[in-house]
């Protein structure tokens, strides 16, 4: 089987496997071929989030894709490539604490039902792979993003039954945040956790618009304004 | 060389680092964590099963069993007031949990859910789905954020730097520059994991699981302890040793041979199931876990990773299909010594979760303890820890002048071969079973590599993230453990718990303590 890897230019490897993961195959070439073959991996059982890779451009992690003749292996997007398959992760992991993504105050007096622990159940399931970022035309852009799985993460706390003010959250999440995304839903797409951070951030701006904040884009739209939605019904 | 001072540095990020980062924190100290990946990535993140507390929402419990039950699996070598300790903040630590967050799964009365794992006498492990090490580790490293704590990533733990038996920092090799760093502290705490990549592709663990504190600590004079108990998980996928959690068999699930007999009690501790699967497996047995009748909806509900990871690694689907396993290095009982306040005997250096040995789960940890280790004792070495910092003024310490860590010259012999010829080894010799003879064959050699080291090294020559080197520094972290867990296990003339002899198949009187060895050998 062949395939190529995006490393200083595109090289191609000729590797003898059948039925294997991407992760098995790095890790195949980098003993038996090339030593300077640089990856990340952790856990190989898709929890850990450290070998998120685009295969022929669609993100993916390595260690449970199943690799097919003609593969072409890149690095993610919208990040600093250090080495071949390694990206800098520092930008999107700073995210999360621009989101402010926690329980602002802990009681630790409130009891939560079966409905209450399921509203945010899958979003506790992100890995932080960062594959949402690579596929985020936003983030692309406008490296001030939040991005998705801040804004998964800023959802998850200000659904949280134990969040007793979900302000903090809210208001930061404004300015570079939940109004700037397309709603594109690459990051759906992309994610292997099936996280939709482009439906957590639709309920987040139902909740800032809660809050009495609106979509700033709106705002230039003058003879709209005045509370009245487009079909008439009043706005919050 | 970069220099930098906090009062507490924590070596490693998983869940043992970010509770004893947060409670330094709590305690007035400044903190700061490295870690050689990020903060979410570490093995934390692969604990399924749950997180132990006698709460009784599931049917009754106290803490006595919980204690009862823990001593049990310990086969007699356990500290009975660390484990007296250990099991009583158990449901205060885990109300903690869900006070910052955590998304434990939950009961029809809104209460935290539980389920039985082996060798409880009752329903016990708090869980969220199989993601439970992922949901605790996550809710931790947003605390880690709330409290803006200080996290150094991809920085890999060179030296424990220590003076006078006393610590003052350590050195670090920063991956991506391929810069030697030095950061002081007044102190320092250990968190970095166990060592079951010894036994290389047979274990269930993440590939950097390979022991860097423990190694460390003991060259700057540190005491390791019990290294010969390693726990073999009973059931990890046959052909790539990825975890299928206890939970699976705590749930109802089956143990069944190629006739599909069962052969053993699958909720018995997982030392006694693995010895059970591995003569059953002698025999010519193939071995499979059984799931199907607890049904499709009961498998996506509390198990859906495990679906997920049989389909794409042994192609099939649990709900229909039986899953192939076999048992793998899970968990290292061993570990730096501490007293009861989470100290080594190197003044000022702490150590906590599996690196460290706190003698609470013995020869046999059970399943969901170590979660809960990590929090209680997380907690304490971090309070102690910055308590000691704020009574020390910083020494005042020379630096050192960093030695080469890569030669120009290309090895002679590749260290990747070695690694894996190491595993097969110790999981066929130093695994479920083992003899005199089997012990000794894999020491001569461990001994022969240890002598040829200097022939090996990394072909690739960059400074910049250099992975090649990464994993040398790794494979002679684990090289070093390695003679040390044999020293042990040989040392060992009986049965107990994980460590089972075929020469001696009984446990002995004479054997009831803990092995203690240090730089220079076992030394009681």
């Amino acid at each position: 089987m062949k395939i190529k890897i995006q490393r200083e230019t595109l090289e191609e490897f000729e590797v003898d496997v059948h039925d294997a993961t991407l992760l098995t195959v790095l890790n195949k070439i980098k003993v038996e071929q090339d030593k300077t073959l640089t990856f990340s991996s952790g856990c190989r059982s898709s929890v850990c989030g450290s070998c998120s890779v685009r295969v022929n451009a669609k993100e993916v992690l390595a260690c449970s894709y199943k690799l097919q003749e003609g593969d072409v292996v890149q690095p993610l997007r919208n990040a600093p490539v250090i080495r071949d398959l390694v990206v800098d992760m520092k930008k999107s992991y700073e995210t999360n604490r621009r989101a402010k993504a926690w329980l602002s105050r802990i009681t630790g007096d409130v009891s939560l039902s079966i409905e209450h622990e399921k509203i945010n159940e899958i979003q506790s399931d992100c890995i932080l792979c960062g594959s949402c970022y690579s596929a985020c035309p936003v983030f692309a852009v406008n490296d001030e993003f939040l991005g998705p799985f801040a804004l998964t993460r800023a959802w998850k706390y200000t659904s949280d039954k134990r969040q007793n003010e979900t302000k903090e959250i809210v208001d930061v999440i404004q300015t570079n945040g939940v109004w700037s995304c397309t709603l594109c839903n690459e990051c759906t797409l992309v994610c292997p956790q099936n996280i939709s951070s482009k439906a957590d951030i639709e309920k987040l701006r139902s909740k800032s618009a809660m809050a009495g904040y609106s979509d700033p884009s709106f705002a230039n739209f003058g003879s709209f304004g005045g509370g009245v939605s487009f079909d008439g019904s009043p706005s919050f | 060389m970069q220099n930098s001072k906090s009062d507490v540095l924590i070596v490693g990020a998983g869940g043992a680092g970010l509770v004893a980062a947060l409670s330094a924190h709590e305690s007035g100290a400044t903190v700061r964590v490295i870690t050689k990946e990020y903060a979410t990535r570490s093995q934390t993140c692969m604990a399924q099963g749950g997180i132990n507390a006698a709460l009784g929402n599931a049917g009754e419990d106290s803490v006595d069993a919980h204690i009862a039950n823990t001593l049990k699996s310990a086969h007699g070598i356990a500290n009975a007031k660390a484990i007296e300790l250990l099991c009583s903040q158990a449901p205060d630590a885990v109300e903690w949990l869900d006070s910052i967050g955590v998304c434990f799964s939950r009961t029809e009365e809104s209460k935290i859910a539980q389920r039985t794992l082996g060798g409880a006498s009752a329903p016990r492990a708090c869980y969220a789905q199989d993601y439970t090490g992922l949901k605790i580790l996550h809710t931790l490293y947003d605390r880690c954020n709330e409290a803006n704590i200080e996290i150094l990533d991809e920085k890999f733990l060179l030296n424990i730097e220590s003076s006078e038996n006393s610590v003052y920092g350590v050195s670090v090799l920063d991956i991506k520059s391929g810069e030697i760093e030095f950061y002081e502290a007044k102190s320092v705490i250990i968190a970095t994991g166990g060592y079951s990549r010894l036994y290389d592709k047979y274990s269930t663990n993440a590939k950097g699981t390979t022991g860097d504190g423990l190694a460390c600590a003991i060259r700057a004079g540190a005491r390791v302890s019990d290294m010969e108990f390693i726990q073999f998980h009973p059931t990890a996928l046959k052909n790539s040793s990825i975890l299928i959690s206890e939970s699976a068999r705590g749930a109802g699930g089956y143990l069944l041979n190629s006739k599909g007999e069962r052969f053993t009690n699958e909720l018995a501790p997982r030392d006694e199931v693995a010895r059970a699967i591995h003569y059953e497996s002698m025999k010519g047995e193939e071995i499979f876990l059984d799931i199907r009748h607890l049904g499709e909806k009961f498998i996506d509900e509390e198990l859906p990773q495990e679906r997920k990871l049989a389909k794409l690694y042994e192609n099939i689907d649990p709900v229909y299909d039986l899953i192939p396993i076999k048992p793998v290095a899970h968990y290292t009982m061993g570990g730096i010594e501490v007293n009861s306040e989470s100290q080594t005997s190197v003044s000022g250096l702490f150590a906590v979760g599996e690196c460290a040995n706190h003698r609470v789960h013995g020869a046999n940890r059970l399943g969901g303890n170590s979660l809960l280790e990590l929090v209680v004792f997380g907690k304490q070495a971090g309070t102690n820890a910055a308590e000691y910092a704020k009574s020390k003024k910083q020494k005042q310490v020379p630096l050192r002048e960093p030695k080469r860590v890569f030669s120009d010259s290309n090895p002679e012999v590749d260290f990747y071969k070695v690694k894996e010829n190491l595993g097969e080894l110790f999981y066929k010799n130093v695994g479920i079973v083992r003899t005199k003879e089997s012990l000794q064959t894999t020491l001569d050699v461990v001994n022969k590599e240890r002598q040829r080291v200097n022939l090996m090294g990394v072909e690739d020559k960059s400074t910049i993230y250099n992975t090649n080197l990464i994993e040398f520094l790794e494979f002679q972290n684990l090289l070093e453990l390695s003679s040390l867990v044999l020293s042990c296990a040989i040392f060992r003339e009986e049965s107990r718990g994980a460590h089972y002899r075929e020469d001696f198949t009984k446990e002995s009187e004479a054997f009831a303590s803990h092995t203690v060895i240090d730089r220079d050998g076992v030394v009681e």
